[in-house]
């Protein structure tokens, strides 16, 4: 269960790029744990570090001086393209990112995003434009994300309003996830289920 | 008179209609899910959730899970020897021992890519809601099923509830007028859909494949163009489902049998889209005028017909474009405008969920049979299950793969993402029937050509990307069977 989603100003780090696909977030020769620890060594691993583990020389830019311990992301359109793998999201959380900025994302990434308090902002391509602009001009500008006013609040004082799902919304407010919703929806279940008899029986061989 | 007739609806509404629980005002819909398939990578976090919360898989009967993404191709009485890889492989198995959950893993024979032995047993028939943890989950909409990925927290929601929150998708139409030439396929036409939208171009939406060269594809084929949806951006593709389904689904194993047969048609039957139903999104394109298509790039749709050159950055008008095919050029070591044909090949693989399966290989070995594959290539075949390579060996197909000099190896998903130790080295070319060719996923710094079955023969033989057409007796070795 994530923690409530709350205000947070932040500086950015920039990734020049689109169609980033979640092999690259986390490759797949990482998928083979079976918790969810560690991942922050992973994120973007082969952008980041020479075979024998070395930096990337010049390096990549979540290795760059002042990055660490930023929490937005700034990305080029269709972020996390490609599998399922919610490894993605773990893996950008456990490096501290809490919100990405592109002007799209792929379908599963985003869900799997929300699901880890992780929040994706859609923004159209001339505020993407404006926003590159912001942090080429100054590395350092500072935002603040405010889920609750859907807004991301820039340094000169002025907002990008976004809007999201207001049932992610709610959810990433309150820090709840989407099974305790289902689970009290178990008598709708059982009422459907009733009236629906199952398709298929997997077990059936084995009985 | 129209007033009173219902709304015209599509296959894709209608199945999603069956399936609502129930929705509150502002919520996504409770959307009931008739198959859950699991396998190793991405369940594990999920079960420890379950365990952690104190709750029971709600419906064993309508979960499967198999092993197939980290397991090695070699032959199975050697020990595993990747020590993670063994362990999450003995965890699922754990987990479906303690949840109650039916598991064709390692040793059962109905092993495989769990997007293959799902139509194989079949347990995925027409109608259905079906989700794994997988993209490529999409496959199984060739049957006419609502299927697509998930994450893992999904993954545990439909093991405690059997049920997931969804928004209603958007519906993109895809048709494909006329019919192929020999020696194009399946694989030509989603490479080139993809190749024309790009891929996020189908983010939000479900595809439908329509019109008259989706009709007289083989379900395979089917399958083989459904498994590419993500790649389109769309989390799931589907085609309706007509006499060439309900031939591949009778009598296997989990299908209905006797008198539920006869119902379970008679309700298919109703799925396929109404007359004037309307789509958000559309496209047409002419199967009559596709070639075999290739990728050059680092993402699927950077491709191109195969007798086309490789772009050049300067012709892209759009700086963020531009800037992705330097790189991606950068990476695979290609220049603009050079002909894609003749582009050296250092591995070939025949595999995968996309094209693993019996008729894929039956293409494969007609082209390799009486042949060698070139001095210097490496020609991998991973059948797509335990059941498919049992009958390709049955037809004598790796007698084929053996002579011509091919690896033919145990099923599971491979070198199409390069968990399990097959892969490719850094700097090598492969031509590849798999799904992805971002950099990377065959093996760190391998590059990828994504091609269909007859262009990956066709490349071991020659050695060099090489257009299938030129295969001697083109004409009866595209027609060689499948279903």
């Amino acid at each position: 269960m994530a923690e409530p989603f709350r205000m947070f100003t932040s500086k950015v780090v920039p990734l020049n790029a689109e169609n980033v696909d979640t092999d690259q977030i986390v490759p797949a020769r990482y998928l083979k744990v079976t918790d969810k620890a560690g991942l922050a060594e992973a994120l973007f691993r082969d952008w980041r570090f020479e075979e024998d583990g070395s930096l990337k020389d010049p390096p990549f830019v979540l290795d760059e001086p002042g990055m660490a311990g930023r929490q937005i992301l700034l990305v080029g359109d269709n972020f996390g393209a490609g599998s399922s793998r919610e490894h993605a999201p773990w893996a950008l959380t456990a490096w501290g990112i809490r919100a990405i900025l592109s002007t799209g994302f792929a379908d599963i990434f985003r869900s799997n995003s929300l699901k880890n308090g992780v929040l994706p902002i859609v923004v159209s391509p001339e505020t993407h434009g404006r926003l590159w602009d912001l942090v080429e001009h100054d590395p350092d500008a500072q935002l603040t994300i405010d889920l609750a006013e859907e807004g991301v609040m820039l340094p000169d004082g002025s907002t990008i309003d976004f809007t999201i799902d207001p049932f992610a919304k709610r959810m990433l407010l309150a820090g709840t996830d989407e099974l305790g919703y289902l689970l009290s929806k178990d008598e709708d279940i059982a009422a459907w289920e009733a009236a629906h008899p199952p398709r298929i029986d997997t077990l059936a061989g084995t009985r | 008179m129209a007033a009173t007739s219902p709304r015209p609806r599509t296959i894709i509404d209608k199945i999603w209609t069956d399936h609502v629980v129930s929705q509150d005002p502002g919520a996504p819909a409770v959307l009931a899910v008739d198959l859950h398939l699991v396998h190793e990578v991405t369940s594990p976090q999920a079960f420890t959730g379950l365990r952690e919360r104190g709750l029971t898989v709600r419906r064993p009967s309508q979960t499967v899970a198999t092993a197939d993404h980290s397991i090695p191709t070699t032959p199975r009485n050697l020990p595993m020897l990747d020590m993670a890889a063994a362990a999450q492989i003995s965890r699922l198995e754990d987990n479906c021992q303690e949840f109650g959950v039916p598991l064709h893993g390692i040793g059962s024979p109905s092993q495989g890519i769990v997007h293959v032995i799902g139509p194989q047993m079949g347990l995925t028939q027409p109608g259905m809601t079906i989700v794994c943890g997988d993209s490529h989950t999409s496959t199984h909409g060739a049957f006419g099923a609502l299927a697509f990925g998930i994450g893992t927290s999904e993954v545990e929601m439909v093991l405690a509830t059997q049920t997931l929150l969804q928004r209603d998708p958007k519906t993109y139409e895809v048709r494909i007028d006329g019919r192929l030439a020999p020696g194009v396929s399946s694989k030509d036409i989603i490479l080139a859909l993809i190749a024309r939208i790009g891929v996020g171009g189908g983010t939000g939406h479900v595809f439908e494949y329509r019109g008259e060269a989706i009709r007289a594809l083989t379900m395979e084929q089917r399958m083989t163009i459904c498994n590419m949806s993500i790649e389109g951006g769309a989390r799931a593709g589907l085609i309706a489902p007509d006499d060439t389904t309900y031939e591949y689904v009778h009598g296997r194993e989990y299908a209905p049998h006797g008198a539920a047969w006869d119902a379970a048609v008679e309700r298919w039957r109703r799925l396929p889209t109404d007359d004037g139903a309307t789509y958000d999104k559309s496209i047409t394109i002419d199967a009559n005028a596709l070639e075999p298509m290739v990728t050059y790039g680092t993402n699927p749709g950077m491709g191109i017909p195969i007798t086309s050159r490789v772009p050049a950055p300067q012709d892209e008008a759009d700086p963020a474009a531009k800037r992705a095919l330097e790189r991606a050029l950068e990476y695979m070591d290609l220049q603009p405008g050079q002909a894609i044909i003749g582009q050296r090949v250092d591995v070939v693989f025949v595999g995968s969920c996309t094209n693993g399966r019996i008729s894929d290989l039956r293409l494969a070995a007609a082209a390799l049979k009486d042949r060698h594959v070139a001095d210097g290539v490496r020609l991998m075949v991973t059948p797509g299950s335990d059941e498919v390579k049992r009958e390709a060996e049955a037809e004598g197909l790796d007698e084929i793969f053996k002579a011509a000099g091919a690896d033919w190896r145990e099923s599971g998903c491979s070198m199409c993402i390069a968990m399990n130790g097959d892969q490719l080295a850094p700097g090598q070319y492969a031509v590849s029937t798999s799904n992805r060719n971002f950099e990377g996923r065959q093996g760190k710094g391998g590059r990828t050509f994504l091609a269909s079955p007859l262009t990956a023969a066709a490349s071991a033989i020659a050695g060099v990307v090489t257009d299938p057409r030129t295969l001697p007796g083109i004409e009866t070795l595209a027609a060689v069977g499948g279903r």
